[in-house]
């Protein structure tokens, strides 16, 4: 029996994000008296996959197949139930990101195992089983039991500390059986940005809303974000809008993000932006409108124009950073 | 082409939620019922290819599963312009035993597209589209964010960590569906109100179905503490706070 953690890889490499996810499943796998079993689809180099060897991970798999080159959802999802019933697992743990969001319903199905979807917490009972996740888009929390043999967790990001677990494991690399198995998807066109901070990886977030007045005036907005390494960030109206790309829209139908730190210039709060963000460690507001509903979600506020307190945070940062 | 838009009934984004006795349940009570927004975004985007003579998609069907009480949400999804709408009469316990109705319902009725929102905005779980694909052995795509058919052949936008794909499935698939698959949601024209009124809607009794989760009990957030003012004259204190306070920075 044993916790099997699927930690996806990005071009052969992790990110903070997989230590997070292996660590998590090792806490689970402690609670349960049981192995956990790291995989990831697709070619990663071999020092990269030793690393999930430090927070726990006692065996650490990597499946190749020159036919599994795209995440094709059907296909991923029936190579990883089938190793998950190799290997008797009990506990699957994947992201809540993108690529879990895709896989793990399609593992429920084939194994019928229950999800707990975007956990945060290590699980809260283990008889009966239950997790603890986001409901209503951050107005709650739910208990939830998982009454299947077996149990799917998806995993908030920036949930979970990094917990350092040494075991040194040897990485084993394995083909895929691809017999049987129907690979539908095809990708015809990929548009990637490189070199950029991605807004759902950032540690800190500087984020602007309608407060900010016009698209021309982002550029200390910008300055600051990358003075602090971290990602840029809007609200629905300031994408709406066209002021800033579709990408940075942070909130209830946009991206859900949970960052360290959270800098918000010139948003008011609705509650669909706070959906967004209010899993996030900090979160700073400037605003002129002192009754604006930001402040309750913030520990620490400026009550002013984001535009006027913006250059001079921006030389704080400098001179002190 | 026919393309299927599953629906879920959820309280308006703006809703503050209230717990019943026990926390088991949300208070109901002045709750505003609306389409979850993802599936108001997914109806929008199949009407507007359904509108483009050229996409060759000749129907639109809403599904929902859950009481006669969520009659009004479906009305409405008829009102924005589907053509008629399937509804399961059952109060499903989890995402699991709504995929399996829903997979009954498509198996029945035969779809090229199913469209589902990446989430409801009340359970938050992302799980039924992909569920459904699984109980019909059909592909799935995720996280799309468009949707065109060229010469016939669907094409979809598939956002990826620091971008996006084209990519291509035969059909049937299911989509599912995030932001930018259309801009603004449609809304019910006075003439959509009228005609929705006599559209068909099917009703379905339930399939035997199990669930695997159950929600135990609700609880509200932790408060945050109170926000710490700092002075609009010297910011340069909040870096500091930052810094050696919140040591975030």
């Amino acid at each position: 029996m044993s916790v099997l953690v699927y930690t996806e890889n990005w071009d052969g490499k992790f990110k903070k994000l997989s230590y997070e996810l292996v660590s998590y499943a090792s806490s689970v796998a402690e609670m349960l008296n049981m192995k956990v079993i790291a995989l990831t689809i697709g070619k990663a180099d071999d020092d990269e996959l030793r690393i999930l060897g430090n927070y726990g991970a006692a065996r650490i798999i990597n499946l190749v197949s020159d036919r599994l080159t795209v995440l094709d959802n059907q296909a991923y999802a029936k190579v990883i139930a089938d190793y998950a019933q190799k290997e008797g697992s009990k506990v699957i743990v994947f992201s809540n990101n993108m690529t879990g969001k895709a896989l793990a319903p399609r593992l429920s199905v084939r194994l019928k195992a229950g999800i707990g979807s975007g956990v945060s917490k290590l699980p809260l009972n283990l008889d009966p089983f239950t997790v603890y996740k986001r409901a209503y888009s951050g107005n709650a929390f739910a208990h939830v039991i998982i009454r299947s043999d077996i149990k799917i967790l998806t995993l908030a990001q920036n949930s979970f500390e990094i917990i350092e677990k040494p075991t040194g494991a040897v990485p084993e690399t394995a083909g895929i059986d691809v017999d049987g198995i129907p690979v539908n998807t095809t990708v015809t066109e990929t548009r990637k940005q490189t070199g950029k901070i991605l807004l759902t990886d950032a540690d800190i977030v500087v984020s602007g809303g309608r407060g900010m007045k016009s698209p021309d005036n982002w550029a200390p907005l910008v300055e600051l974000a990358s003075l602090l390494n971290g990602a840029t960030a809007c609200s629905r109206p300031v994408s709406d809008e066209g002021w800033r790309p579709h990408e940075e829209h942070t909130g209830q139908t946009g991206k859900i993000i949970a960052p360290n730190l959270y800098m918000a210039f010139g948003i008011s709060g609705a509650t669909q932006h706070l959906a967004g963000i209010s899993s996030s460690r900090f979160i700073v507001a400037i605003n002129s409108d002192k009754d604006a509903p930001i402040f309750k979600a913030a520990q620490y506020g400026i009550i002013g124009d984001a535009m006027k307190v913006l250059p001079k945070l921006v030389d704080a940062v400098k001179k002190k950073i | 082409m026919k393309i299927l838009v599953c629906i879920s009934n959820v309280p308006d984004t703006t809703t503050k939620i209230k717990f019943a006795e026990g926390n088991t349940s949300i208070d109901t009570s002045g709750i505003q019922w609306v389409i979850n927004p993802w599936d108001e975004l997914s109806l929008t985007r199949a009407l507007e290819l359904k509108d483009d003579a050229l996409s060759g998609v000749k129907s639109v069907t809403v599904a929902h599963v859950g009481p006669a009480g969520s009659e009004p949400t479906i009305r409405k999804a008829l009102a924005i312009g589907a053509d008629d709408a399937v509804r399961v009469n059952y109060i499903a316990p989890d995402a699991y035993s709504v995929a399996a109705q829903l997979a009954e319902v498509i198996k029945k009725e035969g779809f090229d597209i199913v469209m589902c929102g990446i989430e409801s905005s009340d359970f938050n779980g992302s799980a039924v589209g992909g569920m459904i694909s699984e109980f019909l052995a059909i592909p799935s795509v995720s996280s799309v964010s468009g949707l065109k058919i060229e010469d016939g052949i669907p094409v979809l936008t598939r956002e990826i960590d620091g971008g996006r794909e084209s990519v291509k499935v035969p059909v049937p698939f299911v989509a599912v569906v995030q932001k930018g698959i259309a801009k603004e949601p449609r809304i019910a024209s006075m003439r959509g109100i009228m005609t929705a009124r006599t559209k068909p809607v099917r009703l379905y009794e339930p399939v035997a179905a199990e669930s695997l989760t159950e929600t135990a009990r609700f609880e509200k957030p932790a408060p945050r503490a109170a926000c710490k003012y700092i002075d609009p004259e010297n910011p340069a204190q909040l870096i500091e706070l930052l810094q050696n306070e919140a040591k975030v920075i």
